[in-house]
């Protein structure tokens, strides 16, 4: 049984174009021009799918994105999109759709046992069944429920499509293009500025398309083609706008057709934004109103006349307002029976003699009292004085319009209730913000269009444009009729007398949210989930507000609306994320070492957003034993390590020196020229910023360096005490982190390997003693040697620019290849520098002192430093805070983690514990674990025993504290 | 949110930084006891409406400059 035909009317589909698809496995056709939507009800598709909560068999009841029911899952794998709205999705070639929420089939599907249990899914059921005593139930039912209520599901599989962001200007942009907002888009055009329309739909026109008025269509194919002779228009079709945001950034998601990218996420500036997005009809709220084949009546009136697709036989209107009889007299103009269920007692004298001449049949004081039929409508019967039942295909509805005032309400702004067209409009607008048509609560097709040209000029105005422009010229008919509504808000008893069709909310949720005190229109949408889901209620939302304030006996407008957020339609995430996915999540950092690292056998790990060499072939396959060996060739030998990362700053000026002082917490003042230091910078608070060693190159000249993770805050901190307040100083900060490239070079043999790499070069220690630092040449290129160890062994660090490091560490390579030189990593570089006690990013926890590194006494006691005044607060003095230790593990064939949370001896093995370990290592000296911890109290527990607790491994490991400096004291290995 | 930086004219917000309150004054390197370098580092007010910030163009001149910025809205006055 088909209840839909299509007629032979022109219409903006095109039947010369058939377009095969595909829905729950069967292949069906329809025309280029169609939506998924139209075309099913073309093939005599009515149901379309089940109901969220109760599996009630549901069909199509709009024709645009605010449709609750019709949403299909299309595509398949990756590109398996849920939810997909059939109304706007334009029917090509191949599409492949299935319906939604029903096991096992659509027309057969046993969770429909639910709207028996209505009774228990009534508003609230979640909080009252599962956060009372029975709350540990919900862990058990959660599962079986969320396979019961549902929509769509989302596919594991990686969404393979592409996805871009762009980023756009204009100076007025226009959003809709219907009568006002093609008018206001014409008018802004001619102005020669930049000027963006962006649709939604696949084609522009908006209500015209559905008027099947011939001088409407020719006015409206005029526009878009003066649209197009306009260079500095862009028109955007397939173009949604999902949010206005401050400075007037307004996010577009476009759908591109000729395009590799399945949507761009567009983020427009625009001076002026002209709001044109119309309104959405309400559904009227009776008994069995969700069957399908009731539907919104000016949805009938599209499926008709844009898309040919007409009810087969008879059609039963209800309606409170004027505009419902469009959708009759085409109804009748196509050979549909019409019979009217006129809730109004009287209606206006041009209408009855309109509808007698088509012969359709109207029943003043009329409602429905009831829909028969249960997978597709058969017939109603009316309430009211007029208790008959009629037989139809398609029952349409109109409960009066609400201006689409999403948008313009997402700056705070909320809509106001207008009490004539009983509908909420936008409350206001900021001075760059211009409304027109539907929005504004203006009804009629030529109205619009004067509402848009007048806020189009009233855009040019505010951007200074002053030239005069043509008038638009109005289509060939007479004046819009006056419209008019009179709202019954009472609140039918019918338990299935739905309100929210896509939450499957009823008028007996909203009473009982009443009844329960969530009177507050927020309140009511959390309790009864009113509202939510994929059309966030774009049909259902003012009905419901209108119900409650009826029930609480409020004005509309006392009761208002909830508040409109971004964005305004679904939107896919993969949109956001745009090109920011996989090796594109976020910026990587190469060392220029870094092809070198690949070609010989380094394995990488991630550092902040450093790819770093984390082992080397040579030394194993396994990251749990390749550092050991590395440690050893350090500790035994000599190995080589990319420390490119780290952050260098170039420091010049007279008072170089001087400003040094004032951010290190140590003396810099007096450091001789070839020397370097190692220093300590505090935050204003008294807390550790970074620690690094800098190194004088002449008197006015400091070669600074920071850890990896801290390098761009120490050089925006630097900056900003030089720009903002030490301005009286004469000194320029230069960041050299990526310019320069870094290798260090350690081990007893290290100095027998540069003097093979440099065989001209003195670099005895009595030339470069330990911290000193000499700037060479290597082949023409200025290099810089600093005598400095990470590791606790002899060490240099050899520094040039970054296009010549990989030179120079081949140099090195090939030079001292006879010592049996090779590369190391960074789980060795730290797991020597935990052997040696020096700390770095994992012990630096953003909560330390001085005191707590016990690197006190470095700080300068006469001189100032930055944050020295508050490093002596009380709280930075207390006793007991956690301070740096050393760690030795005390069980064999047992290890430490990072991580893992420091008990006493004694304790129970509960809580935050003590302290926790920061940095773990093996050690290849004191063949054991050992570790850095803060630990409270720090060193005063120096020898004591305690427990190292790993829960999730469900370990606890006997340790004892120790000095941190595990390795070499008395630094002779240092100073050798 | 665009912000206009004195030397590279207006850009988008994500090529700056945040830098905190610029109201109050930095007590001069060397003075300045623990009182007021606690009330300068730790004492702000946390206004509804127009506030002087810090902000640094780090992604551009690298400049740091104060800026008036409505804190509610996100408007920035001229010529702060």
């Amino acid at each position: 049984m088909t209840s839909f035909r299509r007629t032979n009317k022109p219409s903006h589909i095109d039947r010369s174009k058939p377009i095969s698809f595909v829905f729950d496995g069967k292949q069906l056709s329809g025309f280029a021009g169609d939506t998924l939507a139209s075309a099913l009800l073309a093939n005599g598709k009515t149901l379309l799918g089940r109901s969220f909560k109760y599996h009630r068999p549901r069909g199509v009841i709009a024709a645009g994105l605010e449709e609750p029911n019709a949403l299909f899952t299309t595509g398949v794998g990756g590109r398996t999109e849920p939810n997909t709205i059939g109304p706007i999705t334009e029917l090509v070639n191949g599409i492949t759709a299935k319906s939604q929420n029903a096991w096992p089939s659509l027309a057969f599907d046993v969770m429909a046992v639910n709207q028996f249990l209505s009774p228990i899914f009534s508003a609230g059921f979640y909080y009252k069944t599962f956060m009372g005593p029975l709350k540990k139930s919900w862990m058990m039912y959660e599962p079986i429920i969320r396979k019961a209520a549902g929509l769509g599901v989302a596919v594991p599989d990686v969404d393979t499509a592409r996805y871009e962001q762009r980023y756009t200007f204009c100076d007025v942009l226009v959003i809709g293009s219907g009568p006002a907002g093609l008018a206001a888009a014409v008018t802004a055009a001619r102005s020669g500025l930049r000027v963006i329309l962006a649709e939604q739909d696949f084609e522009l026109g908006g209500c015209l398309l559905s008027s099947g008025i011939e001088m409407l269509e020719q006015w409206r194919k005029s526009q878009i083609s003066e649209l197009e002779s306009h260079k500095e228009c862009r028109v955007l079709k397939r173009t949604t706008a999902q949010g206005i945001y401050d400075g007037n950034l307004v996010v577009l998601n476009c759908s591109p057709q000729k395009h590799p990218a399945a949507m761009i996420l567009e983020q427009c500036r625009a001076k002026t934004i002209i709001f044109a997005t119309g309104a959405i009809e309400r559904p009227l709220v009776f008994g069995n109103n969700d069957r399908p084949g009731v539907m919104l009546a000016s949805a009938v009136r599209t499926y008709l006349n844009r898309f040919g697709v007409a009810p087969k036989k008879r059609a039963v209107i209800v309606t409170n307002n004027d505009s419902a009889y469009q959708t009759a007299f085409d109804l009748a103009e196509a050979d549909v029976a019409v019979t009217v269920a006129e809730q109004r007692a009287t209606l206006s004298g041009d209408l009855l003699a309109k509808a007698a001449q088509f012969g359709i049949a109207i029943f003043p004081s009329s409602g429905i009292a009831n829909v028969i039929g249960e997978k597709q409508i058969r017939a109603v019967r009316l309430a009211g004085r007029h208790a008959a039942t009629i037989e139809c295909d398609v029952l349409a509805m109109s409960g009066g319009w609400s201006p689409v005032v999403h948008l313009t309400s997402h700056g705070g702004i909320k809509p106001k209730y207008i009490e004539k067209i009983s509908a909420f409009v936008p409350g206001g607008f900021v001075p760059s913000h211009f409304g027109a048509g539907g929005v504004n609560g203006t009804f009629g097709a030529m109205a619009a269009i004067r509402e848009g040209e007048t806020a189009a000029r009233a855009a040019l105005e505010l951007l200074g444009f002053d030239k005069k422009l043509e008038v638009i010229e109005l289509p060939a008919m007479r004046e819009d009729r006056a419209y008019s509504i009179e709202l019954q808000w009472t609140v039918p008893a019918d338990k299935h007398a739905f309100v929210d069709f896509q939450n499957d909310v009823t008028t007996k949720d909203i009473k009982q949210a009443h009844q329960e005190g969530y009177l507050s229109v927020e309140h009511l949408k959390r309790y009864t989930t009113l509202g939510m889901g994929t059309d966030q209620g774009k049909t259902s939302n003012i009905n419901a507000l209108a119900m409650m304030a009826d029930l609480r006996g409020l004005p509309m407008n006392e009761a208002g609306t909830t508040t409109f957020r971004p964005p305004y339609a679904p939107l896919t995430i993969g949109a956001i994320a745009g090109r920011s996915v996989g090796a594109h999540f976020k910026p990587k950092r190469l060392s220029p070492l870094h092809d070198w690292h690949v070609a010989n056998g380094a394995t990488f790990i991630e550092a902040g957003l450093w790819m770093r060499a984390w082992y080397y072939e040579w030394a194993g396959n396994s990251p749990e034993t390749a550092y050991i060996k590395e440690m050893e060739l350090v500790r035994q030998n000599v190995g080589i390590s990319d420390v490119s990362s780290l952050g260098k700053i170039d420091v010049q000026g007279p008072d170089a020196a001087e400003f040094l002082n004032r951010v290190y917490v140590n003396g810099f003042a007096k450091l001789p020229v070839g020397r370097a230091r190692y220093g300590v910078m505090l935050n204003d608070d008294g807390i550790v910023l970074d620690d690094g060693t800098t190194s004088r190159i002449s008197d006015t000249q400091f070669y600074l360096t920071t850890t990896t993770a801290q390098a761009g805050e120490v050089m925006s901190w630097l900056e900003f005490l030089l720009q903002m307040h030490w301005i009286d100083l004469n000194v320029h900060v230069t960041s050299l982190t990526d310019e320069w490239g870094g290798m260090a070079v350690s081990g007893p043999n290290s100095r027998r390997a540069l003097q093979l790499a440099f065989p001209n070069l003195d670099i005895t220690t009595e030339a470069l003693p330990y911290m000193g630092v000499m700037d060479i040449e290597f082949e023409g290129v200025p290099a810089r040697i600093l005598r400095l160890s990470f590791s606790g062994e002899l060490a240099y660090e050899v520094h040039c620019p970054a296009n010549y490091t990989t030179a120079l560490w081949e140099h090195i390579l090939l030079r001292a290849d006879s010592l049996g030189i090779k590369p190391y990593g960074l789980e060795a570089l730290a797991s020597l520098r935990i052997e040696k006690g020096h700390v770095a990013g994992a012990d630096l926890d953003h909560r330390n002192t001085l005191d707590d590194l016990g690197l006190g006494k470095i700080a300068g006691k006469e001189k100032d430093y930055v944050g020295k005044a508050l490093r002596f607060r009380e709280d930075c003095q207390a006793p007991e805070r956690w301070s740096l230790v050393g760690i030795e593990c005390m069980e064999d064939g047992k290890r430490l983690r990072g991580g893992a949370i420091l008990f006493a001896a004694s304790d129970e093995i509960k809580g935050h514990g003590r302290g926790y370990i920061t940095s773990v290592t093996w050690s290849t000296e004191l063949n054991k674990f050992i570790a850095l911890a803060l630990y409270n109290g720090g060193l005063k527990h120096e020898g004591e025993d305690i427990i190292c607790a790993f829960p999730l491994k469900n370990e606890n490991v006997k340790a004892r504290i120790v000095s941190p400096h595990f390795i070499d004291k008395a630094g002779e290995r240092l100073h050798a | 949110m665009r912000i206009p930086c004195p030397h590279c004219g207006e850009r988008d917000v994500a090529e700056f930084r945040y830098g905190g309150d610029a109201t109050k004054q930095r007590p001069a390197h060397g003075t300045g006891d623990l009182q007021a370098w606690h009330d300068y580092h730790f004492m702000f007010d946390n206004p509804k409406g127009p506030h002087t910030e810090y902000w640094q163009h780090t992604l551009g001149c690298r400049q740091w400059f104060k800026l008036r910025r409505n804190t509610a809205t996100n408007e920035i006055e001229d010529g702060a």
